[in-house]
């Protein structure tokens, strides 16, 4: 029993989720290019003559991203010029594997790569700061410090734009997550293509609107070499709850991921709702929206052997800064 | 298996198997079944949710989306492929 192609005649190979389309090999890479192609003209995400940091961790997402921004960059002419950026956290197993993956993509997509590590930028590495605070809230330090490391890193290359690779999977657990959490700032910016726009690097999201699941299937398709293991501390992360969830409305009602997002993006807020306001960090100048950003507390936290420092209620945590 | 589902079972990427015969067909549903009595080394339940896959496991039949082929209500042939990826892990 073989489906036929809803755009030709061949044998389809996939079902879209978006759509439930069938499609053939060629169509659906056409579909998945064409459709990543109209999210950045849509958006108007690049200038002709830009320099794009592309955030590669050699996972599926980010080496689809590379192989996808090479082919577009060349066929519809952006006029870009393209670089991978690879954080080394310092998880032994996982990051040490992983950038080896990102060395090969390196050649294959003959783009440079610059790999920057949270022990050259905090002196800390991930499986040190987990020896310190244990199994719970690493996520939180990791997912921090690197945002700071992915900023600094192209900082230091003078690249005009950070791409990354998540999708629709992605955005639409954040939209998920931040509700059950009551997060109120990050609902709201959390959908936007496009971040980070006053004062830090913007930073953009091409696969917005491409589910995961397309992803895999690409790379799978075109046998792109990625890298693909659950990072050993992640188990408890909170995300993983909404992934779940995420995941089995997936199976129910494919067209959810979209609509999640949708929603996200046409959610306003009260006007008596409090907003925090952006400005620098007074130690590190970061971008922050309170005294101190997040990483010098956390990382103050570590030095001081406070471990708790910057997770939970703020205003403890601030008087012990203070101190 | 790819993705990383290949460490559940063995580390081993490709197997080759050979289903016992039986009177009726061998159906996805009842591969799954035979998967995790005979193939599955560890920990089930990141493979498997109730009768099927666990939602975030991507199923190929001979190269094509098993959504287009039924499903578990698939009827297995001789010599057919089938690949199960893993997507629940970092991109």
């Amino acid at each position: 029993m073989t489906v036929t192609c809803s755009s030709c005649d061949k044998n389809a190979i996939l079902k879209r989720p978006k759509t439930g389309d069938a499609l053939c090999k060629e169509c659906f890479y056409f579909a998945f290019e064409e459709e990543v192609h109209h999210t950045i003209i849509n958006a108007n995400l690049f200038v002709k003559g830009e320099t794009v940091a592309i955030g590669a961790s050699g996972g599926k997402d980010s080496t689809v991203l590379a192989y996808v921004l090479k082919v577009l960059n060349e066929r519809y002419k952006y006029g870009i010029k393209l670089i991978l950026l690879s954080i080394d956290e310092g998880i032994t197993g996982y990051r040490d594997d992983s950038l080896e993956t990102v060395k090969r993509n390196e050649q294959q997509y003959e783009m440079p790569l610059k790999i920057v590590s949270y022990e050259e930028l905090y002196g800390w590495t991930m499986d040190a700061i987990v020896k310190q605070i244990g199994l719970k809230n690493n996520c939180t330090f990791c997912g921090v410090f690197r945002r700071q490391a992915l900023d600094r890193g192209a900082m230091m290359l003078n690249v005009d734009r950070i791409v990354t690779g998540h999708n629709a999977d992605d955005i639409a657990e954040t939209v998920i997550m931040n509700i059950l959490r009551g997060d109120k700032a990050r609902l709201r910016r959390c959908t936007a293509i496009t971040t980070g726009t006053e004062g830090a690097l913007p930073r953009s999201k091409p696969f917005k609107y491409t589910y995961e699941k397309e992803i895999v299937m690409y790379a799978y398709f075109k046998k792109l070499d990625y890298f693909s293991t659950e990072c050993i501390y992640s188990p408890n992360a909170y995300r993983g709850f909404a992934r779940t969830y995420i995941k089995d409305l997936e199976k129910i009602r494919p067209r959810s991921i979209i609509d999640i997002i949708h929603s996200g993006e046409s959610l306003s807020f009260k006007k008596e709702v409090k907003m925090p306001t952006q400005g620098t960090c007074t130690r590190c100048h970061y971008i922050s929206s309170n005294d101190i950003c997040k990483a010098c507390v956390l990382l103050e936290g570590l030095n001081r052997g406070l471990p708790r420092l910057g997770i939970g209620k703020t205003h403890k945590e601030r008087r012990k800064v203070n101190k | 298996f790819s993705g990383g589902a290949e460490l559940l079972f063995d580390h081993i990427k490709k197997h080759q198997v050979s289903l016992p015969q039986q009177n009726d067909k061998w159906t996805i549903k009842k591969l799954l079944i035979w998967m995790k009595d005979n193939l599955l080394k560890e920990r089930p339940e990141l493979f498997l949710q109730g009768e099927t896959v666990r939602p975030g496991i991507l199923v190929l039949v001979n190269e094509a989306d098993w959504e287009l082929v039924g499903e578990l209500d698939y009827e297995i042939q001789d010599k057919d492929k089938i690949v199960f990826i893993s997507t629940l892990h970092g991109g």
